[in-house]
C-alpha cells in the first residue's frame, strides 16, 4: 500500500507550487522522496524562481526540519518556500495563544498604587481607583468604575479596546498611544469605551455600541487563532 | 483577650491622633479597660494630647530594647483608671522598633486590655508597616479632600494583603457648608470609591483644637457634636448599631414633621 502511494504530490497554482507532503510517513522517508523528485526535475537555470507553499497536512516539522526542507527545495535557486502550512501546533503554543485570547475575570478593586498586569483580555468586577493601573495584553472590560489608569494591547495590539461600566480614567493607553483627561473638571461617562480612531490617530471614547462595527472581530475566540 | 485596633490614614494631618485619643477616651468611658499605643517614633503627639506629657519616665523603645518592663512605661491617665497609654520615644532614632516587637507587646497588652488602640504614624514606610503589624482590626481616616482619599485609597489597599478584617472608614473635618456647596467630596462619593464600611463622620469644629490643646480629649465633653460622634464611633466598636450623626444643625419642630412627611424643605 504505503508503496504504490505517493508521498509527495506537487500541483501547479496561480501563484506558485503547492506541495503536499503525506503526513503519514516518517519525515526521512519523504525527505528522500522529495529529493528524489527534484533531483528527476532538474529543468533549465534561467526559469525565475518559483515559490512554493508547503503543505504538511497533520504533521509537525520541527524548526530544524523546517530548516532542511526549506534547504532542499530552494537548492539551486528553482524554487523558494514560501511557507509551511500544518494543521497542528505544540501544545505550548496553543496554550498561550488561548492564554492571549482568553477573558480572565478578576474581582477586587484596584486602589490606588496597585498595579493589575494580565496576558490576554481582563474583565474586571470592580473599580479601577484613581492612581490605580490595569494593564493587558488585549482589551479590558470593567464592570465598575474606571478612575485611574488602563493600558490595553500593552504589547502594541492596536485593535485593543477598554469599556468600562462608567469611565472617568485619569489617562487612557492602547498599544503606543496615551490619552488623558482633560485639565478642567469632567463628569464621568456611563457606559462607554475607548479605542484608537485610525482616521483621528487618536484615543477617543465613544459609546459601547459603536464597537459592534468599528471592532467586529471582538466576538469568539477564533479572531486571534486567525491572526495567529 | 483584648483587640487590637491599629487608626491610620496614610496622609499626615488628617486627625489620626486626635481620632486615637477621642476614641480611646469614649471607649474608657464605657468602662472598658483600654491602652493607647504610639507608634509614630520620633514624632511622638498621643501623650501631648491626653495631657500626659510630663508622666512619660519609660517609653516605647525602652520596653523594646528591655532597659524596662512593659508596665513601667504603661502611663495610667490621671482622670480615669480604664485609661493607659504607651508613649511613643521622642529620642531615639526610627530604626528601634520592629515587627515582631510589636506584635510581641500588643500580644502582652491584650492579656490585660479590652482594647488596643495604635496611633500609626503618617507614610506608608516601616513605621506603618510596624503600627499595623500587631492589629486585629483596622479604622482608616480621611477628610473630604481628594489628596487625602487618595492616600486613604492606598493605605486600604496595603492593609488588604495583611491578615486582618477589611477596615473601616472614618471621615473626619467634615465641613458641612462646603459638603452642601459640593466644594468638598461628599460622604457618599467617599465611601463609593473607598468601598469600605463607614464608621464614623466627624465634624470639624475648633473646639477640637482648643481641647487637644489642652491636654483634653474633646470626647470628655458630652455638649459637642464631636464628641458625640466619637462617643457614636466607640459604640458602633462595641457592636451596637448606632445611626451617623445628622450633619444639620439642630431644626426646629416644624421642620422635623416637615421631614417626617417626606416634605423637602
Amino acid at each position: 500500500m504505503q508503496e504504490n502511494k505517493q508521498m509527495i504530490t506537487i500541483k501547479g497554482t496561480r501563484d506558485g507550487l503547492t506541495l503536499f507532503i503525506d503526513d503519514s510517513c516518517s519525515f526521512e522517508e519523504a525527505f528522500i522522496e522529495l529529493n528524489e523528485k527534484l533531483t528527476e526535475n532538474l529543468s533549465k537555470k534561467d526559469e525565475p524562481t518559483v515559490y512554493v507553499t508547503v503543505k504538511l497536512g497533520n504533521r509537525y516539522l520541527t524548526t530544524d526540519q523546517a530548516e532542511k526542507l526549506r534547504g532542499l527545495i530552494g537548492r539551486g535557486n528553482r524554487f523558494s518556500v514560501q511557507s509551511f502550512e500544518s494543521n497542528v501546533i505544540p501544545k505550548d503554543k496553543a496554550l498561550s495563544w488561548m492564554e492571549d485570547s482568553e477573558v480572565k475575570p478578576i474581582n477586587r478593586i484596584i486602589r490606588s498604587g496597585q498595579v493589575l498586569e494580565v496576558t490576554g483580555d481582563l474583565l474586571l468586577i470592580g473599580d479601577v481607583n484613581p492612581g490605580g493601573k490595569v494593564v493587558s495584553t488585549g482589551n479590558i472590560y470593567i464592570m465598575g468604575s474606571m478612575r485611574g489608569i488602563a493600558h490595553a494591547g500593552v504589547n502594541g495590539d492596536r485593535n485593543a479596546v477598554i469599556a468600562a461600566s462608567y469611565m472617568k480614567p485619569s489617562q487612557l493607553r492602547i498599544a503606543d498611544y496615551i490619552s488623558r483627561a482633560p485639565d478642567y473638571e469632567s463628569d464621568g461617562v456611563y457606559m462607554e469605551c475607548g479605542l484608537i480612531d485610525e482616521e483621528q490617530d487618536k484615543i477617543i471614547i465613544d459609546r459601547l455600541q459603536v464597537l459592534s462595527h468599528k471592532r467586529k472581530d471582538l466576538n469568539g475566540f477564533e479572531r486571534r487563532m486567525n491572526n495567529g | 483577650m483584648g483587640e487590637a485596633i491599629v487608626i491610620t490614614s496614610g496622609k499626615g494631618g488628617v486627625g489620626k491622633t486626635t481620632t486615637t485619643a477621642n476614641i480611646g477616651t469614649a471607649l474608657a468611658l464605657m468602662e472598658k479597660k483600654v491602652c493607647l499605643i504610639d507608634t509614630d517614633i520620633g514624632l511622638r503627639n498621643l501623650d501631648v494630647v491626653m495631657g500626659l506629657e510630663n508622666r512619660i519616665i519609660y517609653d516605647i523603645v525602652d520596653v523594646i530594647e528591655g532597659r524596662c518592663k512593659l508596665k513601667q512605661a504603661l502611663i495610667k491617665d490621671k482622670r480615669f483608671e480604664y485609661l493607659s497609654l504607651l508613649p511613643a520615644a521622642q529620642t531615639s532614632d526610627k530604626a528601634a522598633s520592629t515587627v515582631d516587637s510589636m506584635k510581641k507587646i500588643i500580644t502582652e497588652l491584650k492579656q490585660e486590655f479590652d482594647y488596643i488602640i495604635i496611633d500609626c504614624p503618617a507614610g506608608i514606610e516601616q513605621g506603618f508597616q510596624n503600627a499595623v503589624a500587631g492589629a486585629d482590626k483596622a479604622i482608616v481616616v480621611t477628610t473630604p479632600e481628594k489628596s487625602s482619599v487618595r492616600d486613604a485609597d492606598r493605605i486600604i489597599g496595603l492593609l488588604e494583603n495583611k491578615e486582618m478584617e477589611p477596615p473601616r472608614l472614618i471621615i473626619n473635618r467634615i465641613r458641612n457648608h462646603m459638603m452642601k456647596n459640593g466644594d468638598m467630596l461628599d460622604i457618599d462619593e467617599i465611601v463609593h470609591i473607598l468601598s469600605i464600611d463607614l464608621i464614623g463622620i466627624v465634624l470639624d469644629d475648633d473646639e477640637v483644637i482648643k481641647a487637644s490643646n489642652n491636654g483634653e480629649p474633646i470626647a470628655l465633653h458630652p455638649n459637642t457634636k464631636v464628641s458625640i460622634a466619637y462617643r457614636n464611633i466607640a459604640r458602633r466598636i462595641l457592636g451596637e448599631t448606632v445611626p451617623l450623626q445628622s450633619l444639620e444643625d439642630e431644626k426646629g419642630m416644624f421642620q422635623k414633621v416637615k421631614k417626617f412627611f417626606g416634605i423637602r424643605s
